[in-house]
């Protein structure tokens, strides 16, 4: 969809069923590609830590809406959603995955630091917070050339422990930079929920320390998700500075996938799964025009089609050669 | 040719490539309005106004991690770390972002920040303030480690570092900034990664490197008077990557060699030389690498102990005349390794 169409706002009557089906093309993208990344994990071609972003789709999806193309993203690991939702290709991300050298990162980075400035994703990140920084100085980059560009820094519960978010969060509002920052409020950092790691629980209430406005939102709901960030990016657009948005969202499956996530119960995992985003999309497209239930297996085909290449083109690639191991560690002269 | 201090060095460096480049931009704690701690960065704030020259809260790492995402949105970013203790509370943004995003990210992150530091002891600072962190530095890949002895030097790096598309960590040791001596009108970037061969001999190599080539220098001219022997010293400049063919060179000529660093013995920048010069030119020592280090201790107050922690020419003397197996009255210091 190009800039220019898109016009989705709160109100679900004014918005077309070609923007409807297109959000619900994302949202099953995002999904279905983490389904197919745990079956190429449970098969040993993926290694290492692995998290899957599975049940958070609306949140990447709705915050993402309505950025430009030359918008900066920058999140924590559990990016493979961000990547696609950006523009990313789903057979390059596999690749990169699988370690092969025509993923994005050369196969150096892996699941967790997918990253192409192409499509304006500047990094997954495993440190906790420790992108925070880095999204004010993309933002200060911004500022100082005078751009139409904003920065979306996306983070969990657990990075509003950690001091360098803070840090990051104090200087970003002390000098207004366009900075929004999204965190996926999913109610545990591994196997710690917010209750037994934050004394104070809202995590809005963290972003309002730092005096800019702070939202809670359902992350488990796009119209809602991306209503509340168009508010925030147009606002950091404009030169008012951060935002803080906090989706109240839920991961299906455990933190990574060594995580068998016995710390949660059945009941609670099957509560946030009747708040499933694509259901949702579902539901209003019916409600609002003429659907088939084939307009929907259409774009399941095409989805099932895109990631059966992803998987077909990860499978063909290998990893760098060791001879080349050495290569950009530095830029040469 | 006209005389100019360390700092003002320094100082005159940032301005010029300021001025030369509108992508550079300098920041930290209290180096605008308060023009440095060290005053190191007088004068900059006036001349090129707050949007480049800005104050930051105290937050070393998100200083380095505001550097590392403004040179990713195409900035050339110039911050400075109040002192290099201060950097331990940044490493997480230094080692394990700053160093390693290039290479993660498959070559597409260009990251040209040079981080300047203030450091070194000898002014009873007081143990939390006078660590020499150059070792950590140059352990890490990805980062370029650069540090000068003398104001020509000073001027020189920082230029070449400043337009370095790497991340490079700058080190400048507080001792020096009053430390005048001459620097030509214009300066030319010098190319990191090589020595200086500052004094030519034939006995024994001193290699040293901040303001402990200084220390070196003065060994030499009493090794040459007390003893009549011909003295090379060796300054290192730049410590990641350093440069071994110069001091392979050196030692190959000399067969002996001393290596005197301002910092801990303990896998420091003096074991890195030992290690690999022992490499490399092994058939032509003959004797020992000593190395002359600080003591193995978290820097005192008290000002004589300070000073007995750190090296000074005699300290160098004396491990010189050890390596060239000359005898001496002189009683041997204290063992320096915990």
């Amino acid at each position: 969809m190009e800039d220019g169409e898109r016009g989705l706002c709160g109100d679900a009557g004014q918005v077309n069923k070609r923007e409807l089906l297109e959000v619900y093309y994302r949202l099953k993208l995002a999904r279905d590609f983490e389904t197919r990344v745990a079956e190429q994990y449970a098969k040993g071609r993926i290694g290492g830590f692995c998290h899957l972003y599975t049940g958070e789709e609306a949140v990447a999806v709705g915050a993402l809406w309505h950025l430009h193309a030359d918008d900066y993203v920058i999140g924590s690991y559990r990016d493979h959603a961000y990547y696609l939702i950006r523009g990313g290709d789903p057979g390059r991300c596999m690749a990169e995955l699988f370690g092969h050298a025509d993923g994005p990162c050369k196969g150096r980075g892996g699941s967790m630091h997918l990253f192409d400035a192409d499509i304006g994703f500047m990094g997954g990140y495993a440190i906790v917070g420790g992108m925070c920084p880095i999204g004010v100085g993309l933002g200060l980059s911004i500022q100082y050339k005078g751009e139409d560009r904003v920065v979306l820094c996306s983070f969990g519960d657990g990075a509003t422990n950690q001091g360098v978010y803070h840090e990051a969060l104090n200087m970003a509002c002390l000098y207004k930079l366009p900075v929004v920052w999204v965190c996926e409020n999913n109610k545990y950092a591994i196997g710690t929920s917010v209750q037994r790691s934050s004394a104070e629980r809202s995590m809005a209430a963290k972003g309002k320390a730092y005096d800019m406005p702070s939202y809670v939102v359902d992350g488990m709901d796009f119209f809602k998700m991306q209503s509340v960030a168009e508010r925030a990016v147009a606002d950091a657009r404009a030169g008012k500075g951060p935002s803080f948005i906090e989706a109240q969202c839920y991961r299906y499956r455990g933190h990574s996938m060594s995580d068998p996530a016995t710390y949660r119960s059945k009941e609670e995992v099957a509560y946030w799964k009747k708040r499933d985003p694509i259901p949702k999309i579902k539901a209003a497209v019916r409600h609002d025009f003429e659907v088939s239930d084939d307009e929907f297996e259409e774009i399941d085909r095409k989805v099932k089609k895109a990631l059966d290449a992803a998987v077909a083109f990860a499978e063909a690639g290998k990893e760098l050669p060791p001879e080349r191991v050495y290569e950009d560690v530095y830029v040469e002269e | 040719m006209p005389k100019l201090s360390y700092r003002d060095a320094i100082n005159q460096a940032l301005a010029e490539e300021m001025e030369r480049d509108e992508s550079v931009v300098v920041f930290g704690e209290d180096v605008a309005e308060y023009e440095g701690s060290f005053k190191v960065t007088r004068g900059l704030l006036k001349r090129f106004g707050p949007k480049r020259v800005f104050d930051t809260p105290i937050s070393e790492a998100a200083i380095v991690g505001m550097a590392t995402g403004a040179a990713l949105g195409g900035l050339r970013p110039v911050p400075e770390l109040m002192t290099v203790n201060f950097a331990y509370v940044a490493m997480d943004q230094i080692l394990n972002h700053l160093a390693l995003m290039r290479y993660m990210f498959g070559g597409q992150a260009t990251l040209p920040v040079t981080i300047r530091m203030p450091g070194g002891g000898g002014h009873q600072l007081g143990s939390q303030h006078s660590h020499s962190a150059e070792a950590l530095f140059v352990h890490t890949a990805g980062l370029k480690v650069v540090y000068p002895a003398t104001p020509a030097d000073a001027k020189a790096l920082l230029k070449a570092s400043i337009r370095d598309d790497n991340p490079v960590i700058f080190l400048e040791h507080e001792g020096l900034y009053n430390f005048e001596d001459d620097v030509p009108e214009n300066v030319a970037p010098a190319a990191l990664g090589k020595a200086a061969l500052l004094r030519e001999g034939k006995d024994v190599t001193l290699v040293g490197y901040g303001a402990m080539t200084h220390v070196a220098l003065e060994a030499a001219e009493q090794l040459v008077k007390e003893d009549g022997v011909s003295v090379e010293v060796v300054d290192l400049r730049t410590l990641r990557p350093w440069d071994k063919e110069v001091v392979a060179a050196s030692v190959a000529k000399t067969h002996r060699m001393v290596v005197v660093a301002e910092s801990p013995p303990t896998c420091g920048i003096a074991a890195e030389v030992a290690a690999n010069i022992y490499e490399i030119v092994f058939d032509e020592l003959d004797a020992p690498i000593e190395r002359v280090s600080s003591a193995d201790v978290p820097l005192p107050y008290a000002k004589d102990l300070e000073q007995s922690c750190i090296p000074h020419a005699p300290d160098v003397v004396h491990a010189a005349r050890k390596a060239m197996n000359i005898r001496t009255e002189t009683v041997e210091p204290e063992t320096r390794d915990v």
